[in-house]
């Protein structure tokens, strides 16, 4: 799950509370579904025990945790390392490959290589599946079909994401 | 960019090959090396020069810069005639349209090439049902090819191309103008005949479904092979599991 990750990679641009954590969350990448206050708490909790991010002094005032988090270079080695491995090809990853580019942009990392090395791995996998597809049974053939149309929708959106780049960093470096 | 290539050796190559078309360049110093039996897939958005780089390297055109270098010899330097013959005796091709003859019969069309090449009438024609029944298209022999449906012409547009044992086998969006299912068989008979006679093929196309069929993809951008795709290797370690909750 990127979860974690995420939120490590929205720490790397400056240190945060939980509240604005969510906040950012939910508006870049909740996509309707927001991240409950508990799951930011505790996915916190879990990177600060893990030598991932520190918290900072509690400060004064309402709510449940009035501390700032800030990344750690173990964090920050850890998000680099995140961005730069292709996700599984396999179809339905749209919504990683989503965080990845959109928090590689935000962060001003190479969101092009990153997406050329999520296309090798996809045509790697296509040319595997191609190859089962000659060679294997029908009913394998129809399961390959099914996942080769989806990472090809992948790729497609691969290419179109690559095109929009420039666009992309802009916008995402104005909200 | 050096690129790999197969262990038998470099056959083709393009080095640092430049060409523009009045004031647009469509190739800015695009190089790839091509192994002997290797199946090599050129992708590119529209407009990236990956059809003229193929035409670069077939000799159809003739760079304004840059090398190309076919069996350890300049291919570039060649003059039009030289390069004519070659294209007649080592290279075949299989584009999208217009490759073929359509008054004439499918026959006629695989056997032409021979007959140009000074083949005995009886032997072209005798190859040509071989070919044409290697591809599945030998009882459409006597039919005019303008009257065939698009996968039987390109059968027959291959059975072409392999007739005369080329050593390179170029083809430019080879499936464009089939359905799925058609353009499927056609690129599993051209690779499956390819790799059985040991044939060289480069591959334009934008589907990244042809380009499974490859053992190596390159990309062009704006001129130049900007990405080798074949040292890719499956995701590493799973990052996310590591932090997963």
């Amino acid at each position: 799950m990127s979860v974690p990750l995420t939120l490590l990679g929205l720490l790397e641009r400056e240190p945060s509370h939980g509240y604005d954590l969510k906040r950012d969350y939910d508006e870049y990448f909740g996509r309707g579904k927001q991240l409950p206050f508990g799951q930011v708490y505790a996915t916190l909790g879990r990177l600060a025990r893990d030598g991932r991010v520190e918290p900072g002094e509690a400060e004064p005032g309402d709510g449940p945790d009035r501390k700032r988090y800030a990344i750690t270079d173990i964090g920050r080695a850890e998000v680099d390392a995140w961005l730069a491995d292709p996700v599984e090809p396999e179809p339905h990853l749209q919504t990683v490959l989503f965080s990845k580019v959109t928090l590689a942009l935000m962060l001003g990392k190479p969101a092009e290589a990153y997406l050329d090395r999520q296309r090798a791995a996809h045509l790697v996998r296509m040319r595997d599946l191609t190859e089962l597809k000659r060679t294997g049974p029908l009913v394998d053939v129809l399961l390959a079909d099914h996942a080769l149309f989806h990472l090809e929708a992948d790729l497609r959106w691969i290419d179109l994401t690559s095109a929009r780049l420039t666009e992309l960093a802009e916008a995402v470096r104005k909200r | 960019m050096n690129t790999p290539v197969a262990a038998g050796g470099t056959l083709i190559e393009a080095r640092d090959v430049h060409k523009s078309f009045g004031q647009t360049p469509a190739l800015r110093g695009a190089s790839v090396a091509v192994g002997r039996g290797e199946i090599l897939a050129i992708m590119g958005p529209s407009g990236s020069g990956k059809s003229t780089l193929l035409h670069c390297l077939a000799g159809i055109f003739a760079p304004d810069r840059g090398e190309v270098w076919f069996e350890g010899n300049r291919l570039d330097t060649l003059d039009e005639a030289a390069r004519t013959k070659l294209r007649r005796t080592a290279f075949g091709f299989v584009f999208q349209f217009g490759q073929l003859v359509p008054e004439l019969t499918a026959a006629d069309n695989v056997a032409m090439p021979l007959l140009l090449n000074r083949v005995r009438r009886r032997t072209a024609y005798q190859t040509a049902g071989t070919w044409l029944d290697k591809l599945g298209v030998g009882d459409k022999g006597g039919r005019r090819t303008g009257e065939l449906s698009g996968g039987e012409a390109q059968r027959v547009a291959i059975a072409r191309a392999l007739a005369l044992g080329p050593k390179v086998i170029f083809a430019d969006e080879p499936t464009g103008s089939l359905d799925s299912l058609t353009g499927e068989k056609v690129m599993d008979l051209l690779v499956s005949l390819a790799r059985e006679q040991g044939t060289t093929v480069i591959i334009v196309t934008h589907d990244a479904r042809v380009a499974a069929y490859a053992d190596r993809v390159v990309m062009v951008r704006d001129g130049l092979v900007s990405l080798d795709l074949s040292a890719a290797e499956a995701p590493a370690a799973k990052h996310a599991a590591k932090a997963a909750n």
